[in-house]
């Protein structure tokens, strides 16, 4: 075998070199930035320099075909730097004016879709599902492009009263993280366990030790040792799963979607907030998920029309109230919503404050 | 080479819509990629996935893939359904961390890009939820190779597994008038510091790092970092009356009382009568809003520094977390700013590497062990900006309360000399 090659520990690579000269020049000396259209923004330094940047969604699975075209529009277009946001945006930059026109032309010409600044539907935050994780409930690429197909006029345009992040998750760890708005998997059974697997391929211990009830304990089944659950105790989280494959939680029918409102992590106006649960037992519809896409639509109807400048759904909830807010999404409110985790006094109404 | 194609249905009803369809970008891959062995590789990964949406559930397994010399960065991926789809039986990420802030330039996109279909399926993802570039699908095989490509040119993976992850930073001082830091520089100091933490994991669990500029917080550094780090200043914002003025005069009065002087969290705002803006600097907490609204008008003040949080996480094990304060403001300006800043990070890694439980975030362990015993073990003193109130229950034994009083007024006459 021939000698291998020592890895070079570079870690985290210098972005100067990756930077857009304009960036580079001013870097720590802008003076303030104005929103022009929606996906552009412009960036004006103390210096007097300017930078537009225009903003575009893609597929964020990208094959390479998709990347040398972004790569061929940057080269064509504009000035051969871009940058990716949080969200996998690409962003271009531009230092001239008079390419921002034509750019946009050759963005959306080429199937990409301008937007996503400002007060818009911003790409929603996605998680591997099906395409790659080893623990999906749902997959994150097929639920990201059925929903952005239905919102794509809320990502071109800003007329939300502020900007609202959406995130799916397709387990309960919940990779998508905190949004105004999250598609999460949540499971309603217990897992089926593989006895005849367990002895071999789970540490029993960590398994035990992960779930976060204690509903898990070692036990001899079939002459083997394996793990049982207590149902009566089991949340369904799926925590087990990860440690020990054999113990499934991913059912076909009763892993199920949920949605959440909510989560904030400005601490613009308030703290950063989490994510509420207000709808559960969605059907995990593939290959578009109507029923899950319905309820965000409505969520975003109602906010749209009822919250006013600078709101966030947290925000907007907050002032309207819990029972309007059921109200105007048309969602049942049942005894799940009652928090009976560790904390939930504190999300309980203690006062005589009910809005009538 | 003709390759028998699976049917996908399913998959096929997510090529129609607007939004640009990643099933189209596999067939790409599929029918038009010049190497029979990426169009074999994506025609078996349609099918599976295929299979996923008839049958609602995943057939990746996990395992142990590692490059020469590392433990972690990349996530093994083994197909349970490899038998009808043997060319992508094995379809690993390959995690590789991005320039801090994310920047690039095109050519190295390319760059990248020839490297990643010499080997793998001609997947990528510019980035994941931890911050990395996913370089979706190489076979075992093919891992090493892609590795020693691009690490000759200047890229490194990322961490996976119970170790340092690769950090996030927002774009900040280099376009953000908000930006009260430099990000960058901080994000490469603290996990470049790590290395040897993120490619051989042995930690209690993974530990992330995040730099956010202003207390926007885009990089959701308090929710989803152990170690956030947001820019801030402690000295009165900049004001510009004209521009204040000039604003009122184009949204009205009525407008600019209900979006920005009611909308303070602390009421540290009013309008003067001749339009002008009266900011309360002392009652201010820097949430940013009036600032968001006006950045023509508003700027954070000249003393910047950070704010650093620590202990945020997502639900698994015991329930979502966020960072909690634990160094107020802080300086980072001078290089001994900086290496007391990694000084810290490395007490703090330290101290939960020392006590924290298997699969026990760091955040976990504060709140099994206590804050107060938290900082007690990493050396700082506390401080009532680390909390929303002071304790609400009895409960509690005081015996030491003369003493923690003295050393209060000591620490007091300390800072103010």
């Amino acid at each position: 075998m021939a000698e291998r090659r020592e890895p070079i520990e570079s870690g985290c690579p210098d972005p100067w070199q990756y930077m857009h000269p304009v960036m580079r020049r001013n870097f720590g000396q802008w003076k303030y930035h104005e929103h022009p259209r929606p996906g552009v923004l412009l960036h004006v330094a103390y210096s007097g320099d300017k930078l537009w940047t225009v903003k575009a969604g893609t597929q964020r699975i990208l094959d390479v075909f998709t990347l040398r075209k972004l790569c061929d529009i940057g080269d064509e277009y504009a000035e051969g730097y871009v940058h990716f946001t949080i969200r996998s945006n690409i962003e271009y930059l531009v230092s001239d004016e008079s390419r921002v026109a034509p750019l946009i032309e050759a963005l959306e010409g080429a199937g990409f879709v301008v937007g996503g600044t400002q007060n818009s539907v911003a790409m929603i935050s996605h998680t591997q599902g099906w395409l790659h994780c080893d623990i999906p409930g749902t997959d994150a690429s097929g639920v990201v492009k059925s929903m952005m197909d239905e919102l794509v006029d809320e990502f071109r345009n800003t007329n939300m009263p502020n900007r609202v992040h959406i995130t799916t998750s397709c387990c309960q760890i919940n990779c998508g993280g905190q949004g105004d708005i999250a598609i999460n998997v949540q499971h309603t059974k217990p897992p089926k366990i593989n006895h005849d697997l367990v002895a071999n391929v789970c540490e029993r211990p960590s398994v035990v030790a992960r779930c976060p009830v204690a509903a898990i304990r070692p036990a001899m089944v079939n002459g083997k040792p394996s793990l049982e659950v207590d149902e009566r105790k089991c949340i369904c989280c799926g925590a087990c799963y990860p440690p020990c494959p054999p113990m499934q939680i991913n059912d076909p029918e009763h892993s199920k979607l949920a949605i959440w409102v909510g989560g904030n992590h400005s601490n613009a106006r308030g703290k950063p907030t989490f994510q509420k649960l207000v709808a559960a037992g969605i059907p995990n519809n593939p290959p578009r998920w109507p029923e899950a896409t319905a309820i965000v639509k409505r969520i975003l109807k109602a906010y749209k029309e009822g919250a006013r400048d600078w709101e966030r759904i947290n925000e907007w909830i907050e002032r309207i109230g819990w029972p309007r807010f059921f109200e105007e999404v048309e969602l049942p409110f049942t005894k799940y919503h009652i928090d009976t985790w560790r904390g939930a006094r504190a999300s309980l109404n203690s006062s005589s404050y009910i809005r009538f | 080479m003709a390759i028998d194609k699976h049917i996908t249905p399913m998959l096929d009803q997510l090529e129609t819509g607007p939004w640009p369809s990643f099933v189209s970008g596999i067939k790409r891959l599929r029918d038009q990629h010049p190497d029979p062995r990426i169009n074999e590789m994506t025609n078996d990964l349609l099918g599976q996935l295929e299979h996923s949406y008839e049958t609602r559930k995943g057939y990746w397994k996990g395992g142990t893939v590692s490059v020469y010399r590392y433990g972690g960065g990349i996530i093994p991926r083994f197909s349970e359904a490899a038998q009808s789809f043997p060319h992508s039986k094995e379809f690993h990420t390959l995690r590789v961390q991005p320039p801090a802030g994310n920047h690039y330039t095109t050519a190295m996109l390319r760059q990248l890009a020839d490297s990643w279909e010499k080997y793998g399926s001609g997947l990528v993802t510019f980035h994941g939820q931890t911050g990395n570039i996913m370089f979706i699908g190489a076979s075992t095989e093919n891992t090493q190779p892609f590795f020693d490509e691009i690490n000759e040119y200047g890229w490194d993976l990322g961490g996976a597994g119970p170790c340092v992850r690769t950090a996030m930073s927002c774009i900040g001082s280099a376009r953000c008038e908000m930006s009260c830091t430099n990000e960058l520089k901080a994000h490469r100091l603290l996990v470049n510091n790590f290395v040897d933490d993120v490619h051989r994991p042995a930690l209690p669990y993974k530990f992330k790092f995040k730099v956010s500029g202003c207390p926007n917080d885009c990089q959701n550094a308090i929710e989803r970092s152990d170690f956030a780090i947001l820019g801030t200043w402690r000295d009165d914002m900049k004001v510009d009356q004209a521009e204040v003025q000039r604003y009122v005069a184009e949204q009205g009065r009525q407008y600019y009382i209900d979006n920005v002087i009611t909308r303070c969290p602390t009421q540290a705002l009013a309008l003067n009568d001749d339009d002008t803006l009266d900011i309360n600097n002392r009652d201010c907490v820097r949430c940013m809003h009036c600032l968001n609204v006006m950045p023509k008008a508003l700027h954070p003040g000249d003393d910047k520094g950070v704010t650093i949080l620590i202990g945020g996480k997502r639900t698994l094990k015991i329930g979502d977390l966020m960072g909690t304060v634990v160094v107020p403001f802080k300086k980072l300006e001078t290089e001994e700013d900086y290496e007391s800043l990694v000084e810290l990070a490395t007490t703090i890694i330290d101290f939960w590497a020392e006590n924290g439980l298997e699969h026990e975030r760091c955040g976990e362990m504060i709140e099994r062990i206590g804050l107060a015993t938290f900082l007690e073990g990493i050396g700082i003193e506390p401080d009532p900006n680390m909390l929303n109130h002071p304790r609400q229950s009895s409960y509690v034994r005081t015996d030491g309360w003369d003493e923690a009083a003295a050393e209060w007024f000591a620490r007091q006459a300390e800072t103010a000399r």
